[in-house]
């Protein structure tokens, strides 16, 4: 009878998605339920990580009680103190001369935190420019359809390599992993993308790195790490790979999509070499781009940028200073609320599969 | 379970009851989805008594078992083995975009390669270029500039090695001695930082920082009496620029793995240790380095199959001309003898040695570290 039994529940299954709210007992659930109490191996390792220096902090603490015990932890926290400014200043820097009025600039301009007189000259040019505009909306567009797309083919071939079953799985992971240690090189790969008329395309700077193979690796990892008897009961119940991906394997491996989607993500916000080799028009040339011609062409690309009603002129270097700072901000801005997702990737990725 | 007394009669059949057997073993609750499993297959059978042969044959796999053409197909060992691509075909399908992507983005490239050996012209294509040889490998060889730039990238990579290894370790020690959990969290998010800003960015701070005229550093260097100092621009400084910029911007992600691996050393040993009488201090020596040693070895390792990787992103950024003797890598060489000087035979031989060389490295390290931690790359 247990066959009519399962055959009942795959209308629950398919609806599973759909009434979230509605705790179903069917088998899929429970198990899924119980995985989300015992998350992901990655997430339970960092969560054991932390437990345990919980613990032994707590069991270490008596220790620190002898006077040098005390002197070696002042230096200590003070050492790491040291580095984080010495982290920070740069960037903070480089905000306040963005920041810094051109009067104080032609007087004699030392470096300081604080800017001595404020004016937000430079960022009025830097943002009216053309460049940087068209910059920012390359890549965001980068950004956005290279993160979508990659993920989703990576996952894709993660999943179809994570199976066991999968034919000459052993054969085709070597092909993939061999691209990890031999690759054509810079040149075969520009004439390639040269070949393919993708010069001046948007998507010369999307379907080349589209699959990651250290990403994909870590996505098969950890993919094999989900019990085989989540997808056995929907495969009976008549669900092919595709489903069963998309309903039950993504569903309960979203930290991992999560990390590598933010991977992927920062590197396409960060990424420069391709958008110079392979776009020629300015105006389709990344952020970064646009701020490497800043930085490294200096006056005249600035004389560019500031073209438009130069009533008065701001110097190179505060135009230099506004463009670092309009480029990084987004990822200094969201960076401390999403970066736990990052380490949460390493530890995953030192797993071994 | 009295349809097992049915199988008998078919061959597959048999298999699939041994399989069952197999697996009970192994997996009771794999063994009852396959029980349950040939039990529909069997009902299906059962329901459709006209071709029994038939339907056996492609027992799983009931969307084509009336296809004659497949039968005929799946004979064979060959067969077989094509056959498990109908079976799984959307597992296969799923593949497909990943394949399609690295046979064209990887492998022709690879394919590419051999216009190292040839005289390429984008007019006349990779295949109806003309054939030269070693003749591009030949020239590189020749090239005192080539030479140059090959100990350039040994030189950089050794120092980043030697003066970039040991700091996250340091600052993993040192976190680890942090009691307050909010300040390590603090820290550690903060070191994380430059390791996602770009080197673009990295390079336009880098040059106001370390600006001769306007710079903090020299500015430093001028309020205690000293000259100051192009470290951009001056062949003396360059290389320690570098070294130091690349650690300042990778020494907290690199620690991560240090910290998770300290974390993860059993609390028991202080305890017992502490009841012994040893301090912090040998606490460190003989508990905590101990425990890290593994993983330093397998780090160090690792790192030795990268020497001959440069990191074209910093050293692209950061030199100029003034700097080449000493600042010119392999990447950057290639990308200025190809793309800018289009003298694409020769930048492919360049780069492709580089990559035999990266290839070899990386395969010997590897299983270096495989023979010692039983860990590796693959």
């Amino acid at each position: 009878m247990k066959e009519y039994i399962n055959r009942d529940q795959e209308p629950n299954n398919t609806d599973r998605t759909q009434n979230n709210g509605n705790q179903t007992s069917n088998n899929i659930d429970q198990i899924l339920s119980n995985r989300n109490q015992t998350p992901d191996n990655g997430v339970q390792m960092s969560n054991n990580t932390d437990q345990a220096s919980n613990a032994k902090n707590k069991m270490r603490q008596p220790v620190s009680t002898s006077i040098y015990g005390q002197i070696f932890n002042v230096i200590n926290y003070a050492l790491l103190f040291a580095l984080c400014v010495s982290t920070l200043y740069p960037f903070l820097i480089i905000l306040s001369l963005s920041f810094t009025s051109e009067r104080i600039l032609t007087i004699g301009y030392s470096a300081s935190l604080i800017p001595k007189e404020v004016s937000l000259e430079a960022y009025r040019k830097v943002l009216s420019s053309d460049f940087i505009k068209s910059g920012y909306i390359m890549t965001i567009l980068r950004t956005i359809l290279g993160t979508s797309s990659s993920v989703l083919v990576t996952s894709f071939t993660a999943y179809a390599l994570s199976k066991k079953y999968f034919p000459h799985r052993t054969f085709w992971t070597m092909v993939i992993v061999f691209t990890m240690f031999f690759s054509g090189g810079m040149i075969p790969s520009y004439l390639l993308v040269r070949k393919l008329g993708l010069i001046n395309n948007i998507l010369s700077l999307i379907l080349p790195p589209l699959v990651n193979t250290f990403n994909m690796v870590i996505m098969r990892n950890y993919f094999m790490t989900v019990p085989e008897s989540l997808e056995e009961s929907a495969k009976i119940d008549g669900a092919n790979d595709i489903l069963i991906l998309f309903r039950i394997i993504i569903p309960v491996s979203k930290s991992i999509i999560a990390t590598i989607t933010l991977w992927v993500a920062v590197w396409h916000w960060n990424a420069w070499f391709d958008s110079l080799i392979y776009t020629t028009k300015p105006s389709l040339q990344v952020l970064q781009v646009v701020l490497r011609r800043v930085i490294l062409e200096g006056s005249q690309m600035v004389e560019s940028v500031t073209a438009r009603d130069d009533t008065y002129r701001v110097s190179t270097e505060k135009i230099k200073a506004a463009t670092i700072m309009v480029t990084t901000l987004p990822i200094i801005l969201v960076y401390p609320f999403i970066q736990k997702y990052f380490i949460r990737g390493i530890m995953i990725g030192s797993l071994k599969g | 379970m009295a349809l097992y007394t049915e199988m008998p009669l078919q061959n597959d059949y048999e298999r699939s009851a041994l399989e069952i057997n197999r697996s009970v073993m192994k997996d009771k609750s794999k063994a009852l989805t396959r029980i349950s499993k040939s039990k529909i297959s069997l009902t299906r059978i059962s329901k459709s008594k006209t071709s029994l042969t038939r339907t056996s044959k492609s027992n799983e796999l009931n969307s084509i078992s009336g296809s004659k053409a497949l039968t005929i197909l799946t004979r064979g060992k060959v067969g077989k083995e094509f056959y498990k691509y109908i079976k799984y075909r959307w597992l296969v399908l799923l593949f497909l975009p990943g394949l399609i992507y690295y046979i064209i983005f990887h492998y022709i490239p690879m394919y590419g390669v051999i216009i190292a050996f040839k005289d390429y012209k984008f007019s006349q294509g990779i295949w109806g270029s003309e054939w030269v040889g070693f003749e591009h490998f030949k020239a590189l060889f020749s090239r005192e500039s080539f030479w140059e730039v090959f100990k350039n990238t040994l030189c950089i990579s050794f120092y980043k090695l030697v003066f970039g290894f040991p700091p996250p370790i340091i600052l993993a020690l040192m976190l680890n001695e942090v009691r307050s959990l909010r300040y390590k969290k603090i820290v550690q998010t903060v070191s994380y930082l430059p390791h996602f800003v770009s080197w673009v960015v990295l390079a336009g701070l880098f040059m106001q920082i370390l600006s001769p005229s306007t710079g903090i550093v020299n500015q430093i260097i001028k309020s205690m009496g000293g000259e100051p100092i192009y470290f951009l621009a001056d062949p003396k400084w360059f290389r320690t620029t570098l070294v130091v910029t690349s650690i300042w911007k990778e020494v907290g992600w690199g620690a991560i793995i240090y910290v998770a691996s300290l974390s993860n050393i059993n609390p028991d040993l202080y305890e017992a240790a502490r009841i012994d009488g040893a301090n912090r201090f040998k606490q460190l020596i003989y508990i905590t380095l101990p425990s890290l040693a593994p993983v330093i070895t397998i780090m160090f390792i690792l790192a030795t199959g990268k020497l001959i990787n440069d990191d074209f992103d910093q050293i692209f950024n950061l030199y100029s001309p003034a700097v080449y003797k000493v600042g010119d890598v392999i990447s950057t060489y290639t990308y200025r003898a190809g793309l800018v000087n289009m003298d694409y035979s020769y930048s492919t031989a360049v780069g492709l040695f580089k990559n035999i060389i990266s290839l070899i490295l990386i395969i010997s390290t590897n299983s270096i570290s495989q023979k010692i931690n039983d860990y590796g790359l693959f």
